[in-house]
């Protein structure tokens, strides 16, 4: 990837010549000669999802070449982790992808509790999966609202925000903050679960199939939207699995392919539920609207998990959820690559401890910069407008892709 | 008189109800008063603080009751949100796009990456610390991220300025 990077404009040329440009079907080929054309899109632009930049190089509507220009969010997070202790890295954890903070806190601290051989108890597991699930839902609730507005939709936004404040209400009510919750510690939690929030987790999940059904008639299964996104950006099997795509857009290819379920960690394998893949029902496997379906159909799936969580909860467990917090977090000299399933794909940590109470070294092996190193495959002869759809069902997290 | 009492105005009683029809009035105070009534602001997202932006204008908070249109030019916008961390190659930028902008422009720092490098003022070799240090900042709002309502009294703040501008009105903190 980052030979394309550096590419500059004068090579694009030869990247043309290789390049299979297929259009699609609708598109006349151009009889008369045209001159390519450079445009920039970013780093602001209310499409681009945060402050990505890419340089697309046109022959009239048609789209030659996209580069995807990155860094503009470069916040250091590897260097921070070297420089603070293990439990202070978690609000840098939370500040990379910030959509989806708490999936994100719970590959961290899963990465370490490996590193220090912890057990954590059984009451702190259900509410960090209870929480992971919903933060889930709230994440795929952005992405589905964000590329419903890139598609043309506006109104599907307004719903899911309306139901996403739900879900943040429940955090808040729990660690007190809305959005950034630095609640899940290296053994433990930071606080135990609010006494309201199972109630209305069980009355969130009534509400949300209601939405679930809303959004499905308003946007997935609206004439316009399928015809904007159906086979559009299709993403071939192999290339996927050999570019290191995950999360949905793997899985909309119909790689059967979750860490929840192929690699289980925490309590997932206690759960019944199924993989979402994607279908040639509408569109085939791999393209802009597989990737928004997945999302769907996993949002579904984590209604299901939370619904199983809360039949199961041990209610009657009084286990302080600080009870298995280390009191000194020195790992032993080792080494760890621990990976969990966030909405956007599998993130990994490489953690080198030198038996410090610092980390050597923290390697994150984001989801969002492989997934979005797929899209000058992507997007190679579809139009412009095709471009920014394509862009949006990739659901990239800039503070991710950049770190 | 529901907005006039709004634009504190003088108005003449000129009826028998009480309720004026004539307003006596500077021009300033009048361009003031239509300035604040329609901040536009530049939808111009840079990280975290960006989604809570996104939230304050969705239904729940809905900024556009106080007049604040996202647009997607810094040519049509009259203000400027500044939703995050600010790295240095995104610093000179956000300078262009402050100076794209037309007269009057006012500059929000949401967020303490944007005010002051919030928690990446130590070791982030990349990012700039204060927002402040290339474009001049009118109000600034702490949090991280501050929560919906903290962006909304700090665009009430920002409408008490502008309310202000150009006369002996004494800026309440």
């Amino acid at each position: 990837m980052p030979e394309i990077l550096e590419r500059n404009i004068h090579s694009h040329s030869l990247l043309h010549a290789s390049a299979p440009v297929h259009l699609p079907d609708r598109v006349e080929p151009k009889r008369l000669h045209t001159e390519e054309m450079v445009l920039n899109i970013g780093p602001q632009h209310p499409s681009t999802h945060g402050v990505l930049r890419l340089e697309v190089v046109l022959d009239g509507e048609v789209v030659v070449d996209v580069i995807p220009h990155i860094g503009y969010l470069h916040r250091c997070f590897e260097k921070h982790a070297e420089n603070l202790t293990y439990p202070q890295v978690l609000p840098y954890v939370d500040r990379m992808d910030y959509i989806a903070a708490m999936s994100g806190e719970h590959g961290y601290v899963t990465a370490v509790e490996r590193l220090l051989y912890i057990e954590v108890p059984e009451k702190v597991e259900y509410i960090r999966v209870l929480f992971a699930e919903l933060q889930r839902i709230a994440s795929h609730l952005i992405a589905i609202g964000t590329f419903g507005m890139d598609s043309g939709a506006f109104t599907p936004f307004l719903y899911c925000f309306r139901d996403r404040e739900t879900i943040l209400e429940m955090f808040e009510k729990t660690c007190g903050a809305r959005f950034l919750y630095n609640y899940m510690w290296v053994g433990g939690l930071s606080h135990d679960l609010h006494p309201d929030v199972l109630p209305m987790c069980r009355d969130f999940l009534k509400k949300s199939r209601a939405t679930h059904q809303e959004i499905n008639d308003l946007l997935t299964f609206n004439h316009i939207f399928v015809e904007r996104t159906a086979g559009i950006g299709v993403l071939d099997r192999e290339v996927a699995i050999n570019g290191g795509a995950s999360g949905p857009m793997l899985r909309s290819c119909g790689v059967k392919w979750d860490i929840r379920k192929d690699d289980p960690y925490s309590i997932y394998d206690r759960f019944e539920w199924e993989v979402a893949i994607g279908s040639s029902d509408r569109g085939e496997p791999g393209d802009s609207f597989n990737r928004h379906w997945v999302r769907m159909q996993e949002w579904e799936q984590s209604l299901n998990i939370i619904e199983q969580i809360l039949e199961q909860f041990p209610r009657q467990d009084a286990t302080d959820v600080q009870s298995a917090i280390p009191k000194r977090l020195k790992p032993p000299e080792g080494e760890i690559y621990s990976r969990t399933e966030t909405p956007r794909g599998e993130l990994g940590y490489y953690i080198v401890s030198n038996g410090d109470v610092k980390p050597w070294r923290v390697k994150v092996r984001s989801p969002a910069f492989s997934n979005l190193s797929l899209l000058p495959l992507l997007s190679r002869g579809y139009l412009v407008a095709d471009l920014i759809v394509i862009l949006g069902s990739i659901d990239i997290v800039l503070g991710e892709v950049d770190r | 008189m529901g907005f006039l009492d709004h634009m504190e105005l003088p108005v003449l009683p000129t009826d028998k109800t009480g309720e004026g029809n004539v307003i006596v009035t500077s021009l300033d105070t009048l361009f003031n008063w239509s300035r604040l009534s329609s901040l536009w602001q530049m939808s111009f997202g840079l990280a975290c603080c960006a989604i809570e932006m996104m939230s304050t204008a969705a239904a729940h908070y809905d900024m556009m009751r106080f007049g604040v249109i996202p647009r997607p030019s810094p040519r049509q916008s009259d203000v400027i949100i500044i939703s995050g961390t600010v790295t240095l190659k995104m610093a000179s930028r956000v300078k262009m796009l402050y100076e794209q902008m037309a007269d009057p422009k006012y500059v929000i720092s949401m967020g303490n990456c944007s005010n002051c490098g919030g928690p990446y003022w130590e070791y982030g070799y990349h990012v700039l610390r204060g927002v402040d240090r290339v474009i001049p900042v009118d109000v600034y709002i702490p949090g991280c991220p501050p929560r919906p309502e903290a962006l909304l009294e700090g665009l009430m703040k920002l409408q008490e300025k502008v309310r202000a501008q150009g006369k002996d009105i004494e800026f309440t903190e």
